[in-house]
């Protein structure tokens, strides 16, 4: 863990977390934890959802403010201090909303737009999305969210993987977060899901990522 | 005391059941939608979707006659289907509480056109709540039942995306029990019936209510100064408020709850008390041009930037969603704050792949856009997902409004004397809400039209609501569903079928014959909303036989998403082959029909190698 991630661990300055993914992969669910920790920390919380005519396979944006007091629920570019991105273009995408000196956890995992498929476009490869994420932010920290979900049985627990990689940049206590998770997801998931944030966490803190 | 996250539309649907609400009707509409599914759930109330915005004001206006607390809840384009309910429910009060809920979208993440629906408060002179948060949109639901009866006045508790769609931490209060009395209706015809002599007797009376409404306004607490500097005095309501003391967190603030009508001596007040006074709102200058008219000085920047309009709005965007950025970046340009706007990132991020919204694979609107893609037909469209038959590569969309607008455009083109052969495209919900009295009007008027309404059976855009033809209201129980050929053919329409949506070959004769006879039809295109949980469970993706297909790019002009460009060759015309994403086809098929050398295998060749290999 680096000092610079302690020091936005403060109530007096704001924490504001940008989640960004595509349709269909628990982006939402997600945010809903992360403002349920806040809470938990004794933060005040906001927590936005941006829907628009979002269909399945279309970005998917949400914003959770932690602070004392939180004003703006949504997060205007160069504002946010951590983005975590649930599909790694999707965190270029966005990278104009991050703070200088801000953190990114990616999701290494692609999800093709149909603009890539029909083939009008090309999909920006993993040394282009990590070398312009690193002029702006001051650490990135990349997971393979599917691929540790999909050892664990459902690759739909990718976000909450990806929660435990959160969980180790953002606090040395996981419990908020367990006790969050438990919260939120369906009983018959719940010992997936637990393995799933741990897996996440693991994978931060012992340097994987 | 117990503090729960809930989006502003779960606190607006708890606030009405602490309220004592009885009766909620609405129609579904983005951002208002989650309000009225989030009341149906609590124990004692009843709450249904009515066919369109102004049968659920009139449902509510009924309820609030008959003694018992009621809501209406829409988006703000709604109001307008509405309006004319609105105004007569201004005219003549209620004898329960009363509030009409607007959900206004500024930038338009889903809607046709940005409005401010303050503006209706002042229209119909109502009182008009605006709420910053969900804390806020719970206790503003509670206060504008009590103003609603303290004033015998419908109230407008007017919300934002923003508000509408945030989680943000609420105390829960108990519930005021809903009133079990019996129910005498009222027998008061000067006020409930409003012929002119009633009427205009009645619009004195309302002229009053308002005189006593400011009065009331400035003591509320719903309206509150917060005294810091004395340099900057703030004025705001709704959302902005947030923006406000992100933004300016020395100035002093006078946040009004209620914006209509605005407290006279309380703003003269707050005016007198600081340097310069700014008014920061979203969207119309509702609050600021009210200011104008009391004669107070408002700081306006010299700096050039002025509209040359007399209901010009100074220093914000008049246009658009505020947020801090924008908020700041004005004040700067305005000269109210030093500094720079926030840092610029200079990385050069390129072009990205977009992911742009389209028709989902498998959507059983998908077959109609692309025969009448080809057929190159005019297409009035409506509102609803199959609104995105307008994206590229189908194209099929010219026209599209708001909601019913289509079959009556398509009428307006024809018997103007377009020779072309006008088509309108409408789903099933928009057809039940605005789009009944239009085919009327074109059997009886007899043009031409050939209206396809898409019965995907469910209110599909906003989410899955029941509608009166899904067999379901919105509290689970079981009803009529309505016969849409039945309907169409009582309208005076003789030409009328009902097809398998993805059955291509029976769209395409039918819409070529129809072309050809001088009369108004309707093609019911009607198969299930492939997301919907009984469709779920038919998925099954197809394959492309490899061996077939020579990469004609036939079954690309239909435009899904699960049809992909692969990597393999056709040897003859060295172009890329056809391939199928597994994890986003359903099955549906349409380009299996499409394809002109049975280079896609159905579902049936598909269990048939199964079973075999």
């Amino acid at each position: 863990m680096m000092d610079n991630v302690k020091n936005l661990n403060s109530m007096e300055n704001p924490i504001r977390y940008m989640l960004v993914g595509v349709g269909g992969q628990g982006t939402i669910l997600a945010s809903d934890v992360l403002a349920e920790v806040g809470l938990k920390m004794g933060c005040d919380v906001k927590q936005a959802e941006i829907h628009g005519m979002s269909q399945r396979g279309g970005s998917v944006i949400s914003n959770v403010v932690w602070a004392k007091q939180v004003f703006s629920p949504i997060i205007s570019e160069g504002e946010a201090d951590v983005l975590v991105a649930f599909e790694k273009m999707e965190a270029l995408r966005f990278l104009p909303y991050l703070k200088p000196g801000g953190i990114v956890l990616v999701n290494d995992y692609a999800i093709t737009p149909v603009t890539v498929s029909a083939g009008k476009m090309s999909y920006p490869d993993n040394h282009e999305i990590h070398s312009k994420l690193g002029l702006v932010c001051k650490g990135q920290y990349w997971v393979k969210g599917v691929e540790i979900a999909e050892s664990l049985g459902n690759a739909k627990a990718a976000n909450v993987v990806l929660l435990g990689g959160l969980s180790a940049l953002i606090g040395e206590d996981a419990s908020p977060w367990i006790e969050a998770i438990v919260n939120r997801v369906p009983k018959k998931y719940l010992e997936l899901n637990q393995k799933a944030f741990e897996s996440g966490r693991e994978a931060v803190l012992g340097g994987k990522a | 005391m117990v503090k729960r996250l809930l989006s502003g539309n779960e606190a607006v649907a708890r606030g009405a059941w602490e309220a004592g609400v009885k009766v909620g009707s609405g129609y579904p509409g983005t951002p208002s939608t989650e309000i009225m599914e989030a009341f149906a759930l609590f124990p004692g109330v009843y709450a249904e979707w009515a066919p369109n915005e102004k049968v659920a004001m009139d449902v509510a206006i009924g309820a609030a006659y008959a003694g018992r607390r009621s809501f209406c809840t829409m988006k703000h384009v709604g109001v307008n289907v509405a309006a004319d309910s609105l105004f007569f429910g201004a005219m003549t009060g209620i004898e329960k509480g009363l509030v009409y809920i607007s959900a206004d979208d500024p930038s338009m993440h889903s809607s046709q056109n940005e409005q401010d629906n303050r503006q209706y408060a002042r229209f119909a002179r109502i009182p008009c709540l605006d709420p910053a948060d969900s804390q806020e949109a719970k206790d503003f639901m509670v206060a504008a039942f009590e103003i609603s009866e303290m004033f015998d006045t419908p109230v407008l508790l007017r919300l934002t995306t923003r508000v509408c769609h945030t989680s943000t931490p609420v105390e829960l209060g108990p519930q005021h029990e809903i009133d079990a009395s019996p129910i005498s209706y009222p027998r008061n015809p000067a006020k409930y019936c409003m012929i002119p002599t009633n009427a205009r007797k009645r619009h004195g009376v309302i002229e009053h209510r308002l005189d006593e409404l400011v009065k009331f306004g400035e003591t509320t607490n719903l309206n509150r100064i917060e005294k810091r500097s004395a340099k900057l005095g703030v004025i705001t309501g709704g959302i902005a408020y947030q923006y406000a003391r992100e933004v300016f967190p020395e100035a002093s603030i006078l946040k009004l709850g209620m914006v209509y009508p605005i407290p006279v001596d309380l703003i003269r007040e707050f005016a007198s008390s600081v340097e310069k006074v700014i008014v920061l709102e979203e969207l119309d200058p509702f609050i600021e041009q009210q200011i104008r008219l009391l004669g107070i000085e408002l700081y306006s920047p010299d700096n050039g930037n002025h509209s040359l309009r007399a209901d010009r709005k100074t220093i914000f965007p008049i246009a658009g969603e505020l947020n801090t950025s924008i908020v700041r970046n004005s004040a700067i340009e305005a000269g109210l704050l030093a500094g720079e706007s926030n840092p610029v990132l200079n990385v050069e991020i390129g072009e990205l792949p977009s992911r742009p919204p389209t028709l989902c694979p498998g959507c059983p609107h998908r077959s109609t856009f692309y025969l009448l893609s080809k057929l190159k037909v005019p297409v009035n469209g409506d509102i609803g997902c199959y609104t995105l038959g307008i994206a590229p590569p189908l194209n099929a969309m010219h026209t599209v409004g708001c909601m019913g607008a289509s079959i009556g455009v398509a009428h307006g083109a024809a018997i103007a004397g377009d020779t072309e052969r006008h088509v309108a495209v409408i789903g099933d919900s928009t057809f039940f809400h605005t789009g009944i009295p239009a085919l009327i009007n074109v059997a009886y008027n007899k043009s031409n039209v050939i209206t396809i309404i898409m019965d995907n059976r469910v209110t599909g855009m906003t989410g899955h609501q029941e509608n009166p033809g899904t067999g379901k209201t919105l509290q689970n129980q079981d009803t009529i569903k309505l016969d849409i050929e039945a309907l169409v053919k009582a309208c005076g329409i003789n030409l009328v079928k009902t097809v398998e949506a993805y059955d291509v070959a029976a769209i395409e004769s039918t819409l070529k014959e129809w072309l050809k006879v001088e009369e108004p039809a309707v093609l019911i295109t009607r198969e299930e909303c492939v997301l919907l949980p009984s469709a779920r469970k038919r998925w099954m993706p197809l394959e492309v036989d490899a061996e077939k297909c020579n990469g004609c790019t036939l079954c690309f002009r239909i435009g899904c998403p699960a049809i992909l460009k692969s990597s393999e060759m056709d040897p003859k015309f060295n172009r890329p082959l056809a391939q199928i994403d597994p994890l986003l086809c359903t099955g549906c098929e349409i380009c299996a029909q499409v394809c002109p050398r049975d280079a896609i295998r159905f579902r049936d060749q598909m269990i048939k190698a199964s079973s075999e290999g």
